[in-house]
């Protein structure tokens, strides 16, 4: 080829960023400008095909792209600048981490020649956030721009999905070269397991069937993986219990009567005991996290433990397990469902109904109850009537805290991909942003933010992107002036002394919401809930601002204290 | 237990320190450390000597696997192997005596002394660990100026390889 056909279609690494972003599919980048990715925004600009949404800082534009990837089935996508443009981002990329969120992280960079001279607005990048990426690149070249974004998005994507970070600088932004975006990618570093194998996946059939106590504990995996409706057949086939953790709820339907509500530190007495009690244990998609076990030594320790994942390292990492399946939860749930139609054999109906019968018992401690004749606002039942009011249909983000655990408990979630909160990192603040990331995703569904007065001020500025792209989100803050699980644990375990947990001061929520031209509503009476509620879901084009006073001793129940085993919860 | 684990892994910027802090963030143990292109350049091989109970050197090398830029890698210590480690050693011997009986245990361990001025001798000398130990015990009665050491590097004998 000639110097000038070449040269003729050329084109800069800001417009190279666009059109491979266009190639993937992106609708959405949610971001904020700056020195280093001037070009890009510039290129952004001068197209329509991908949109921008600008958030009011950078936490809130990695938390955006996460709830919007939470919610559906593509990647978020980011797009900040150098220096502390990336250090803004570390949290968000810190929580998609933990909590595998398909993610890609666009971060401006200084000039490669200035790189390593403490360049005005320069970190490593690459170096901070090594640490909690699935993956990072620096980008040196702009012919290598191209292959490095197909790559970033291959890996969020595949495997067990996670954030990857994509550290561009300025000048490859500048630079010239022809464009062409890769139709596939192949990493020889990098091949991801899908299917099971098939001898594990005939001995876990086998030990399935053998069970007279079985329990089956799926977590964050199956909705990622988009197990949903492989899980319910393979659920429903066998007739035995389910719990799910926090990040699995919608992962099977909790309307169902098999499904035992969530399991773990405040998950429900009857799925704790269950778990306790079990002769084999079916773990799909789930990581044996130490908010679920309780203590390790005390956990499971009847049962023999078949654990189904994407990731190997996720497997016989807390617990020693005695079937590991590595693959994608999707394919061995169908895989398993054959080798049962396969094997033949029937669950044990005998065992089986007695186990129910035992269950049942757990169950009737009823361990969810609160006082429903106080005169002051219970969080619960806020939640509660959050879900009768929205027939179970909306998409609620949450916080971090003690409305975490009641929105957990009390929404009952029947499909996956509707509950977006932030469970590994436990990040106050999440709340607001995931919810604007969803409703992006989802333009005409309701989304709801069950939130606390101190975790919504962690991001409250993003009430203003809320209104620059008039996005109807119902915010429910249940406000007990206290930082909740805090306080509750202040309360337990140091003798009552509420050490910096009362949050003085608080701003009037109400007027806040309007300065920021939203509706703000507070609400101090348990009989007037249920009409603010209606309001705010009658107010379809206007994002309300609910501002609940709730019940400041309440707690959450039930409880697994730290240390003891899942058979010993603190009940109401 | 002290495992020794060999790693192929892209030779690109920051891949060390991809594993480096994957050990330090986890907080397992590093004894030794040594890494260097292949024969094919796009590859980088590395050893690793560290150590802990089965259940933890399972979760190292699922650890290390689960690194986008690790391709392969092997515990040595579940085949039979060689280990190879290099020490270079300067000690003082300003005395004819102290210079030939340095000379002579260089000899007994196999070493060589590839540096030599009036008062001191460099000493290469390659082995398993403990026989550098040995030697650099052998030594204990002249001044050790300096002593470095190479790290392990391991390779599996006969039919057992560690490639693409």
């Amino acid at each position: 080829m000639s110097e000038t056909a070449s040269s003729s279609t050329a084109i800069t690494g800001a417009e190279i960023f666009c059109r491979s972003l266009q190639a993937e599919g992106v609708e959405v980048v949610f971001g904020y400008p700056g020195g280093a990715v001037l070009h890009i925004y510039d290129a952004l600009y001068r197209q329509d095909k991908v949109s921008h949404v600008l958030v009011r800082h950078e936490q809130g534009a990695v938390h955006a792209a996460e709830g919007y990837a939470k919610s559906c089935d593509k990647p978020g996508v980011a797009l900040v600048t150098s220096g502390p443009g990336a250090t803004n981002a570390i949290t968000g990329i810190a929580d998609a981490y933990m909590d595998s969120v398909p993610l890609v992280v666009f971060t401006g960079q200084v000039p490669t020649s200035l790189i390593g001279n403490d360049a005005f607005q320069e970190v490593d990048t690459v170096g901070i956030t090594r640490p909690c990426v699935k993956h990072n690149f620096l980008v040196k070249d702009v012919k290598e721009l191209a292959t490095t974004i197909k790559k970033a998005f291959y890996v969020a994507t595949t495997g067990r999905p996670g954030p990857v970070v994509v550290d561009i600088p300025k000048d490859v932004t500048a630079d010239s070269c022809e464009f062409e975006y890769p139709e596939s990618i192949r990493m020889r570093s990098y091949n991801p397991t899908s299917k099971g194998h098939t001898g594990q996946i005939r001995k876990a059939v086998e030990l399935i069937l053998s069970a007279k106590q079985p329990m089956i504990y799926t977590g964050g995996g199956v909705i990622l993986g988009k197990g949903s409706e492989a899980l319910t057949e393979f659920t429903r086939k066998l007739g035995y219990p389910i719990t799910n953790t926090l990040m699995g709820l919608g992962g099977y339907p909790a309307s169902d009567k098999q499904f035992l509500g969530m399991l773990g530190m405040h998950g429900t007495y009857e799925a704790n005991m269950a778990m306790h009690h079990a002769d084999v244990l079916i773990a799909i998609g789930a990581r044996f996290d130490d908010r679920v076990t309780g203590n390790i030594e005390k956990f499971c320790p009847h049962a023999k433990i078949v654990h189904v994942d994407v990731d190997p390292s996720s497997i016989s990492k807390n617990v020693k397990v005695d079937v590991p399946i590595v693959g994608e939860v999707e394919p061995v749930l169908r895989e398993l469902i054959k080798g049962l139609n396969e094997n033949g054999g029937k669950p044990d109906a005998e065992a089986l109904a007695t186990w129910w019968k035992q269950i049942e018992e757990w169950q009737a401690q009823d361990c969810l109850k609160y006082d429903q004749s106080s005169e002051l606002i219970k969080p619960q039942y806020v939640v509660q009537k959050f879900w009768e009011l929205t027939q179970g249909e909306a998409f609620v983000t949450s916080d971090v805290g003690q409305h975490q655990m009641w929105a957990a408990q009390f929404y009952r979630f029947d499909k996956p991909n509707r509950w977006i909160n932030s469970g590994g990192l436990g990040t106050m603040g999440v709340g607001l942003p995931f919810a604007m990331g969803v409703q992006f995703a989802h333009p005409d569904a309701t989304v709801g933010c069950i939130t606390g007065e101190a975790s919504i001020q962690m991001c409250i500025q993003e009430l203003s992107t809320c209104f620059q792209y008039q996005l109807p989100l119902k915010i429910l803050n249940l406000n007990n002036r206290y930082l909740g699980m805090v306080r509750q644990w202040q309360e337990f375990f140091y003798q009552g002394r509420y050490a910096m947990s009362y949050m003085d001061a608080l701003p009037d929520f109400v007027k806040l919401a309007e300065a920021y031209g939203h509706v703000g509503i507070q609400v101090t009476q348990p009989g007037d809930v249920e009409g603010a509620i209606k309001e705010a879901l009658a107010q379809k084009e206007r994002l309300v601002f609910l501002d609940f006073i709730t019940d400041q001793s309440e707690n959450v129940y039930p409880m697994i204290p730290a240390g003891a085993g899942q058979n010993e919860m603190i009940l109401v | 237990m002290r495992h020794i684990i060999s790693v192929l892994l892209e030779n690109e910027a920051g891949a060390l320190s991809r594993v480096a802090g994957l050990f330090s963030a986890r907080g397992y143990n590093i004894e030794s450390l040594t890494v260097a292109p292949t024969d094919d350049p796009s590859l980088s091989r590395m050893t690793i000597v560290t150590s802990g109970s089965d259940e933890i050197v399972e979760q190292i090398t699922k650890q290390l696997n689960k690194l986008i830029d690790v391709i392969k890698l092997l515990d040595m210590t579940a085949y039979p192997h060689i280990e190879r480690e290099m020490a270079l050693v300067k000690v003082r011997v300003p005395e004819a005596a102290d210079r030939e009986e340095a000379k002579r245990l260089a000899d007994i361990f196999r070493g060589r002394i590839i540096d030599v001025t009036h008062d001191t001798y460099v000493v290469e000398i390659t082995g398993e660990g403990s026989k550098l130990d040995a030697f650099l015990e052998a030594l204990q009665p002249f001044p050790v100026l300096e002593v470095v050491r190479s790290g392990v590097m391991g390779i599996a004998r006969g039919d057992v390889s560690l490639q693409i």
